[in-house]
């Protein structure tokens, strides 16, 4: 069975009389470890499926089964606790807690399954070594810079082991060396066994991944899969 | 649960802290009605008890005839009085009174000196029943006596804080003070009794009643005031009202005529005090509720900015899986921990402006501050944080997600 089933979504926008289709009859499934990119020009959607599927968002219609679990029928807590068990959540703009240093950043989501600070911190040095920032654990936000940031912010969604991580361009506000040492870090994580979608419209992070879905306004225009594994970038 | 509510709670003080002065400020509405119950609790709750005390030791079974003349009277130069014969009359016809003493004030001057010493006090010229109807009796010497008053002896007996006033030595039996141009031997010193509200109860010197009235001239106007005690088995209502028709009638008062005396108990003064700071803690409860009040709108005001400002903040707890009472035990947590803060500086302020207030004016009973209020103080700013914080907490508790994130 697939991690991600998900059938016939739309979502619509109403804006005064016209009705905005961001999602217009989306059928996909992702299996575990999968390595996806949405592709596709702006305002094709892609965000709009990414937060779907990363239960901030719910679909106008349409069905969406996560880890065999019908999303649809959740209300609001229980899709806190899928979003904090299932799903690590990557964002173009970081979205670190400002007034917490990067330890505390990594530590919050354990906070919300009740787990002590001994274990919370030991739990959060380590995702935070995974991503090689075991020396800036007690810097704020804004004493990082963008790819240490990034970084934590992967450490962030790493630290509960969620069955997918999910990037909304998370190299989007990152020069090209540092996207190539974070893209790497995703192909580390997807050899450890990760589920990874990421949004981008790059075609260099594109060619990483093993499945690329080409979305055009609002549906899905092409799926195809790369065999022989991710390509590596030219930058 | 638990880690939750310690994290929501480690992050309010930080968010607290980390807008200090906004902080401050929020608070001062709850800090200035605590602050200000706490002062008015603790002084009159020092002077509740102390004035009890005082007047329980006054006896509640003696009653004080004065006259009184209403003033619109007074404008027309006309004067209620109270005539010895009239005490003559009481005496001779009233029933249930134990002892029973005229007072006649010193109306010129109440000067008294001692060698190079002058000093001013309450001269009162009064009899031996004096110190039954009083309760109040001589550590030193003897009281006044019968005959003292037949024969207008020029002796008196004098409180503690003459003593100390006119430097006069630690037995003062037998010194001799001016009074009035008149020498006065010392007899007896009174035990000493303390204050009431700043008042001296040892400022006085007692004379022999009929002495005094030689010292005044024109006995045509003499006014005096009369004290009783009743006798054990007497009802106090009976015997007010017995006074009342002995004395309208000796004073040939028609029906439509209002008294032209005023007979007081000891309980009434009481009552009355009782009234006053009831009163008082009325006023001050209102003038409280109103600042808190106004506290917890400044509070809901400040955790409303709070909640904008940090919507984005909410959002990212929620994308990494927050609940709905997470997010809401930290803004009402903050809110607790605001108005609280608040309550204990306002506790704080509160004793420390009681203290200053009851250390201020000399005599007056120290500043006391009954468990209670403590925890009336905290429980309702406790109440008002929890009452004002509930709306912008559950404002940020039940944001969307999605729309939280975008916030710009
Ligand atoms: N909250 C919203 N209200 C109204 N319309 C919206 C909203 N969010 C998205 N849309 C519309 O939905 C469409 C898809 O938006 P989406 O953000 O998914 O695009 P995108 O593919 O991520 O684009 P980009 O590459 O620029 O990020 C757009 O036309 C957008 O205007
Ligand atoms: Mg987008």
């Amino acid at each position: 069975m697939a991690l991600i089933e998900i059938k016939r979504i739309t979502k619509f926008y109403e804006m005064g009389s016209q009705v905005v289709k961001a999602l217009d009859g989306i059928d996909i499934d992702v299996k575990k470890n999968d390595y996806l990119a949405f592709i596709g020009s702006s305002g094709s959607g892609k965000s709009t499926m990414l937060n779907i599927l990363g239960c901030l968002d719910k679909p106008t219609t349409g069905e969406y089964h996560l880890n065999g679990k019908n999303v649809e029928a959740l209300e609001q807590n229980e899709l806190s606790e899928i979003r904090n068990r299932e799903i690590g959540f990557i964002f173009q703009s970081f979205n670190l807690l400002p007034r917490a240093n990067a330890l505390g950043n990594v530590m919050q989501p354990l906070i919300y399954r009740n787990i002590g600070f001994r274990k919370r911190k030991e739990m959060a040095m380590r995702a935070l070594q995974r991503v090689g920032l075991g020396d800036r654990v007690d810097h704020l936000p804004n004493q990082l810079s963008g790819g240490q940031r990034q970084r934590v912010a992967i450490a962030r969604a790493l630290v509960t082991s969620p069955s997918i991580l999910l990037a909304d361009e998370p190299t989007g506000n990152l020069d090209s060396r540092t996207t190539i040492e974070i893209m790497q870090l995703f192909d580390e994580l997807h050899a450890e066994g990760h589920t990874l979608i990421v949004v981008t419209h790059e075609d260099e992070i594109a060619q990483h991944c093993h499945r690329v879905v080409e979305m055009k306004d609002g549906k899905i225009f092409n799926d195809s899969t790369v065999t022989g594994g991710s390509a590596k970038v030219t930058a | 649960m638990f880690f939750a509510l310690f994290e929501s709670a480690r992050s309010a003080l930080a968010s607290i802290y980390a807008h200090g002065l906004r902080s401050f400020l929020t608070t001062l509405g709850i800090v200035i009605g605590v602050a200000s119950v706490i002062a008015v609790v603790s002084v009159t709750q020092g002077m509740s008890s102390f004035i009890g005390d005082t007047f329980a030791s006054l006896g509640t079974n003696s009653l004080t005839i004065q006259s009184y003349t209403p003033f619109e009277d007074q404008m027309k130069g006309i004067r209620a009085r109270l005539t010895p014969e009239d005490l003559e009359m009481i005496e001779r016809r009233a029933e249930g009174i134990a002892s029973i003493t005229p007072i006649l004030y010193a109306n010129r001057s109440s000067q008294i000196k001692y060698g190079s010493q002058t000093a001013f006090s309450q001269i009162m010229g009064t009899t031996y029943a004096y110190q039954d109807v009083a309760q109040s009796y001589t550590q030193i010497g003897r009281f006044l006596a019968q005959t003292d008053n037949l024969t207008r002896r020029r002796i008196a007996v004098i409180g503690e804080k003459v003593r100390e006033n006119l430097s006069l030595p630690e037995n003062p039996v037998n010194e001799y003070v001016e009074i009035g141009g008149e020498w006065f031997k010392i007899v007896g010193m009174l035990e000493e009794r303390g204050d009431i509200m700043g008042f001296s109860q040892d400022d006085i010197v007692l004379v022999p009643y009929a002495t005094m009235v030689s010292l005044q001239g024109n006995q045509t106007r003499t006014d005096i005031q009369i004290q009783l005690s009743l006798s054990d088995s007497a009802d106090i209502e009976d015997v007010s009202r017995q006074l009342t028709t002995l004395l309208r009638n000796a004073h040939d008062l028609r029906s439509d005529e209002d008294d032209d005396f005023r007979i007081q108990t000891a309980e009434q003064l009481m009552e009355e005090f009782d009234q006053i700071i009831g009163m008082v803690t009325v006023v001050i409860g209102g003038i409280v509720s109103i600042s808190l009040l106004v506290g917890g709108i400044g509070i809901m005001n400040i955790m409303l900015v709070s909640v904008t400002e940090r919507t984005r903040e909410i959002g990212i707890c929620k994308a990494i899986g927050a609940k709905r009472h997470h997010i809401l035990m930290q803004f009402l947590i903050e809110a607790l921990l605001l108005s609280l803060l608040g309550g204990i500086i306002g506790l704080a302020i509160g004793f420390g402006l009681g203290t200053l207030i009851s250390n201020t004016i000399p005599g007056f009973p120290s500043a006391s501050i009954p468990l209670w209020s403590i925890a009336l103080a905290l429980g309702f700013s406790g109440f008002v944080g929890v009452l004002f914080g509930i709306l912008p907490a559950a404002k940020a508790a039940n944001l969307d997600p999605i729309d939280a994130l975008r916030y710009e």
